[in-house]
């Protein structure tokens, strides 16, 4: 059974058309990669996923449905003196679930007790981001919606992130959809991509919609894939940063 | 001491707690200007009623409502940033409500000063503060994650919109228990530099709100002690006037400047 349903998304923000006529589907365990340049309307497709923003068409999510959700960077007030103990907290008390899942949680993603008694705006950007994915577990969820997980984390750090959540979702089954740029990430654990550029570019496995032709269209001329054959998955080579 | 004065004096403190709780959340949520621009709306409020005769409070109340809705919308609209729109009320406001205040009226419109209070007044005061307070404590999660991410609060349940438009409700409630004894230029003060010396002595949440609470009640006790024993004093020729609403502000900024020399807790 599908855990998404979208059809004929359209979504209009003053005036603008950002997204436009989108269809696809999620099931369960799937892992979808959102690909497409800057402004083609990926944050703001998650965004009306998440019913954030008003929207046309249908999005209709399975009954059983908790979503987590890791925004892209959020710019925190230094001077805030919130940590994320206060944060989990929060989230807990809104969604009446107990306190008791938050150490296994923290475990988890690498958060030790001094991170989390350290106020947010003091943080490195790899620390905010285990936090925010953290965050984003609470309440069980059985899908994550990410919008550029490690786009505030240096580029080994990176890393360690995208196996972070590779392991989460390995280990909790959850599906997911991830705003990502990328590529070597998609080929490497995304089941399925979707191509977004306003418009829907491509939608399917990987290896099969990522066609030459298709980045030609989504970010022009100068993006190339090369598939190593020694790789358990595919991969890209300079430029995968796209 | 009266019956009645007694009331008064404890109103006054208990809004002061009231003030240290919601401008703590103020200052996160990057109100501090809006503290001023909510009490200078009450000027007009209190400047027609007394041109009419009826209960100051009254008038203010219904400003401050009408503010409050004003606020909101500016708030949510993208085609005015709210520093600007707070720049346009806060002067017209003082404008209108400058030239609608009877002139006998007018030092006490904008800087307040001790008055008694009946007892039916005074329950109504403190069923206020019970809303303020409450209020606070109840929605300080959902406040929390607001004011660190409008998106991720949302995305987890919380009605971002309505919640900002209960707090700016309540912060105008706050607003109207102090500008009786504050008045319209200074009550905005008590409401932001207590929770400024929370933030200056502080590093937790926890922390920051029962200072700003302490602060804030503390400088209204010597405020009432201070104006209530000195009222003037000389230094050299000049008598200076040390009227309530002074007296509180001017405690609460040295307790800030005192706090600047200290390290968090």
């Amino acid at each position: 059974m599908n855990l998404l349903s979208v059809k004929h998304l359209s979504v209009r923000l003053e005036d603008k058309l950002i997204v436009e006529d989108l269809s696809f589907e999620l099931a369960g365990g799937e892992r979808l990669s959102v690909l497409g340049p800057n402004g083609a309307g990926k944050t703001v497709l998650l965004k009306a996923l998440l019913n954030l923003l008003s929207y046309k068409g249908e999005v209709i999510w399975a009954p059983n449905v908790r979503i987590g959700y890791v925004p892209q960077k959020i710019d925190a007030d230094t001077h805030l003196p919130l940590t994320f103990t206060d944060l989990f907290r929060a989230k807990c008390t809104t969604l009446k679930v107990s306190f008791s899942e938050l150490d296994e949680i923290a475990h988890s993603v690498g958060l030790t007790k001094q991170i989390l008694e350290t106020p947010v705006g003091h943080l490195s950007g790899g620390q905010f981001q285990r936090g925010l994915i953290g965050f984003s577990l609470i309440g069980n969820p059985n899908v994550l919606l990410m919008d550029e997980p490690t786009a505030s984390v240096d580029e080994p750090g990176e890393e360690h992130i995208y196996e972070l959540i590779n392991r989460l979702q390995t280990e909790h089954n959850l599906a997911s959809i991830m705003v990502s740029h990328d590529l070597s990430f998609v080929f490497r654990y995304a089941t399925k991509v979707l191509c977004l550029n306003r418009q829907k570019v491509c939608f399917g496995s990987p290896m099969e919609a990522l066609s030459p032709e298709v980045l030609a269209k989504l970010y022009g001329e100068a993006v190339g894939v090369y598939h190593h054959d020694h790789h358990d998955h595919s991969g890209s080579q300079n430029p995968n940063q796209v | 001491m009266t019956a009645s004065e007694t009331y008064s004096v404890c109103l006054i403190l208990l809004t002061a707690l009231a003030a240290g709780l919601v401008g703590s959340f103020a200052l996160m949520k990057r109100m501090s200007l809006a503290g001023d621009v909510v009490s200078h709306i009450a000027l007009p409020g209190l400047g027609l009623a007394m041109l009419f005769g009826i209960n100051p409070l009254v008038g203010a109340a219904a400003a401050l409502f009408l503010g409050t809705i004003l606020i909101w919308h500016l708030q949510k609209s993208a085609t005015l940033t709210t520093d600007v729109a707070i720049g346009v009320i806060f002067t017209a406001a003082l404008a209108i409500g400058t030239v609608l205040t009877p002139s006998d009226d007018l030092i006490e419109a904008l800087f307040g000063g001790f008055q008694s209070l009946s007892a039916i007044w005074f329950v109504a005061g403190v069923v206020a503060v019970s809303v303020i307070v409450g209020f606070v404590l109840v929605s300080r999660h959902q406040l929390i994650l607001s004011l660190f991410s409008p998106e991720l609060a949302g995305a987890t349940g919380v009605n971002v919109s309505r919640l900002n438009l209960y707090f700016l409700l309540v912060f105008s409630l706050t607003v109207l228990l102090g500008v009786r004894f504050l008045g319209a230029l200074l009550v905005g003060a008590l409401i932001i530099v207590p929770a400024a010396i929370g933030r200056q002595l502080t590093h937790t949440l926890t922390a920051f709100l029962v200072t700003s609470s302490i602060a804030s009640v503390l400088s209204v006790a010597l405020g009432l002690i201070i104006s209530h024993f000195y009222p003037h004093f000389t230094v050299g020729h000049v008598t200076l006037n040390l009227a309530l609403g002074p007296a509180i502000i001017a405690v609460a900024t040295v307790l800030f400047l005192l706090s600047l020399l200290r390290k968090k807790i």
